[in-house]
């Protein structure tokens, strides 16, 4: 691109290297031209005074639909959506239709991908043909075609010895294994935190063993192979629990958490409603603040949108027959920064959180604003205040537990 | 749970019993008095709803309870249509929302709706057109209020005061609408002394937060109780791994007349129906002295018209 911006008095953010000032930048077709006071003055010139600069989120979680719902969301709508909301990576699991399993399906991702030209999308491979849980998938082709791990998304396997090979197949690749920790039987169909509200509402219950019971198990198969597993979406105190207990052991396990999972409980659910519908289910106070604290504390290193756009029909039917999922794409900067607000990250924190860790988790090289570079960059006002109005989201899906939320901060910004 | 009551605190559905005054129960179980009492005396027939069309929307086989409700409309001399939805015809494509508009469209004043999903009836009333009611008759495991008000119709015959009443609610508790909307119900009509009977596996978590004491022990849980309600037992619930047999279920908690010999003589015995004789109950004791059950198949045609009266009989 033939273009500059300089912007003045920015606070910039950079994780990787820890820099966290206030500061001049110029940005000329696409690379940081000049760092600091005495910058030649851009095309154009942003007043900085009180915003953020840092890399531009890496999404470990993001539907996009496409292929194979394209009812629902595309690739080139959601990329585009994703952009706007500060995150410049996406990383997609592989329950598309077809799956994932093959190069052709990962190269056909990447190349509409390439053509939509806004976010970047990265993709989990399918560990089992079909998903089906059985027989393992090409591993090795799909690294060839570019995977940044692999998953059987929320599909059961068919049993721990599938598990298991999986895991050592994949460690000989040197490729992670993404898991959603659901045990099918103890979750059973459910659609609920088991507790008070579910019984209440006379919804089917999802124990928190259903998770615990998955993440135990995988634990003690890197125990044995010592496979590197990651595990998105937790929901409860004891997974996040498990996961610090393994990681005081050197196991090497890490996790993330989606964003709505620090701001809801399931409360949410009051009245049937079917936008806080998610899969693993909104769960209690306790297992939030849990969660928050190994936010906090670095136990669980990145935070995720989990974003699953949704046609209206799909949320338009009594609560047990809704599709599971909320579109969050364009709520995980505004959510971070609420975390910087109430006190629990320091905007530096937060912007590893969101770049390094998910980063990290994928081998991608971390992001690092200095001279010459060329990195994506998300511009935020830390102090915009906003109401969230669902049909103003950018994303196809409109289907959001923040309907009418008020929030301060936001990205202004993506520079790619 | 403003959806069923108006801004005048009126009933304009309804959907549970869960958050409706202690006054507006009172105020529906007098209504059904005089039905009842009319309909012992032979005088069935009311007026009140001449021109009024209900329409039966079952999506859930129930003859007994669908039968109750055309009963009372057609009573209050409501036109009344029965629609048996099966799940396969919404799986071809027409949503459930698409279902309720076209039916809408008819002009009907009032859907009674039974669906297998929880919260399927606040569902229809979110969508429904103004001046539609919603009558939930028995959603998912959520709520079943009708059935609720006339058990509560039924006890209040025998024992007027709910103070001081000790009610013990036996078997499948995690399953059951009807154990839901009895103890909201119950609570609120002043009954402090509630208890849920029943293996751990038929225990829901959390449910002693609805204000009810739990007991795993039939003796325990019967002990100074003044009016029992068993629950229908689905027989189709075994392969879930919730109890080892039924013969098991029959031998620990069953109501046998040995059991009722050792408690008190003017005890109360109910259960919704249809009974599985030599399970939750003993054939005799089902239709034995204290035994309300058919009362409650009586009652339940009144507070059904009390209902349907309190909702469409003063929207003019």
């Amino acid at each position: 691109m033939n273009s500059s911006t300089l912007i003045r008095n920015v606070r910039l953010l950079c994780p990787a290297s820890g820099l966290d000032i206030v500061s001049d930048i110029l940005l000329r077709d696409g690379r940081i031209a000049h760092l600091g006071a005495g910058a030649a003055a851009g095309q154009q010139i942003l007043d900085g005074s009180g915003c953020w600069l840092m890399p531009a989120a890496i999404d470990l979680a993001a539907r996009l639909r496409e292929p194979g719902a394209t009812q629902k969301a595309s690739i080139a709508s959601e990329t585009e959506a994703a952009l706007a909301a500060g995150v410049a990576t996406l990383c997609m699991p592989p329950d598309t239709r077809p799956v994932a399993d093959t190069a052709a399906v990962v190269d056909r991702i990447h190349a509409k991908a390439a053509q939509a030209g806004a976010a970047r999308v990265r993709v989990l491979g399918a560990l089992t043909q079909g998903l089906a849980g059985e027989a393992l998938a090409e591993l090795s082709a799909l690294k060839a075609a570019g995977v940044v791990g692999v998953s059987n998304g929320q599909r059961p396997l068919a049993n721990s010895l599938v598990a298991r090979r999986a895991l050592e197949y994949a460690q000989g690749l040197g490729l992670t294994v993404h898991v959603q920790a659901i045990d099918p039987a103890l979750s059973n169909g459910g659609c609920a935190h088991e507790g008070a509200i579910a019984t209440r509402l006379g919804l089917a219950p999802i124990p928190v063993a259903a998770e615990v019971a998955a993440i135990r198990q995988w634990i003690s198969l890197v125990e044995d192979t010592g496979g590197r597993v990651h595990f998105g979406r937790l929901s409860s105190a004891r997974g996040a629990e498990l996961i610090e207990s393994a990681q005081q052991r050197d196991l090497p396990v890490s996790a993330d958490v989606a964003a709505h999972q620090l701001f809801l409980t399931d409360a949410a659910l009051e009245g049937f409603n079917a936008q806080a519908h998610l899969l693993p289910p909104l769960r209690g106070e306790d297992d939030r603040q849990a969660l928050r604290s190994a936010v906090a504390r670095g136990v669980i290193t990145a935070i995720c949108s989990d974003h699953q756009p949704h046609e209206p029909d799909a949320k338009i039917n009594p609560f047990p027959l809704t599709e599971p999922g909320a579109s969050g794409v364009e709520t995980l900067l505004p959510l971070a920064i609420r975390l910087v607000h109430e006190g629990l990250l320091t905007p530096l924190q937060m912007a590893e959180r969101l770049v390094d860790g998910p980063a990290r988790v994928l081998d991608l090289p971390l992001p690092i604003i200095e001279l010459g570079a060329s990195l994506p960059l998300v511009l935020i006002d830390p102090r915009k205040e906003w109401t969230l109005q669902a049909g103003e989201l950018r994303s196809r899906g409109h289907n959001t537990p923040f309907a009418g939320w008020q929030f301060r901060g936001k990205a202004l910004h993506s520079f790619v | 749970m403003t959806l069923q009551l108006d801004n005048n605190g009126r009933l304009q559905h309804l959907l549970t019993t869960e958050g409706l005054p202690r006054a507006l129960l009172e105020r529906l179980l007098d209504r059904a008095e005089p039905y009842a009492r009319a309909a012992e005396a032979g005088f069935k027939k009311d007026p009140l709803l001449v021109g009024k069309t209900v329409v039966n929307l079952f999506f859930e086989n129930s003859t007994r309870t669908r039968t109750t409700f055309e009963l009372a409309a057609t009573r209050l001399s409501a036109d009344v249509i029965n629609l048996q939805v099966s799940a396969s015809s919404t799986a071809k494509g027409e949503t459930l929302l698409d279902t309720l508009k076209t039916l809408e469209a008819m002009q009907a004043d009032m859907f009674v709706i039974r669906h297998e999903a929880s919260g399927a009836a606040h569902f229809f009333a979110e969508h429904a057109a103004p001046g539609v009611a919603i009558l939930n008759a028995g959603d998912g495991r959520h709520a079943h209020p009708t059935q609720a008000l006339l058990d509560a119709f039924t006890i209040r015959r025998h024992r007027p005061r709910f103070e001081g009443l000790a009610v013990a609610i036996v078997g499948d508790i995690v399953h059951s609408r009807v154990a839901r909307s009895n103890i909201h119900c119950l609570r609120s009509l002043g009954c402090t002394d509630l208890r849920v009977v029943g293996p751990p596996t038929l225990i829901p978590a959390g449910i002693a937060e609805l204000g009810v004491s739990v007991e795993h022990n039939l003796a325990r849980g019967l002990d100074g109780v003044d009016v029992i309600i068993l629950l229908r037992l689905q027989k189709e619930r075994m392969v879930g791994a919730f109890l080892p047999s039924l013969g098991e279920f029959h031998r620990d908690y069953g109501l046998t007349r040995e059991r009722l010999a050792k408690l008190k003589p003017e005890l109360l015995v109910m259960h919704p129906g249809p009974i599985n004789r030599g399970v939750e109950i003993e054939g005799e004791v089902a239709y034995g002295r204290q035994s309300l059950i058919l009362d409650q198949v009586r009652n339940g045609v009144a507070v059904r018209m009390a209902v349907m009266a309190e909702i469409l009989g003063q929207a003019g």
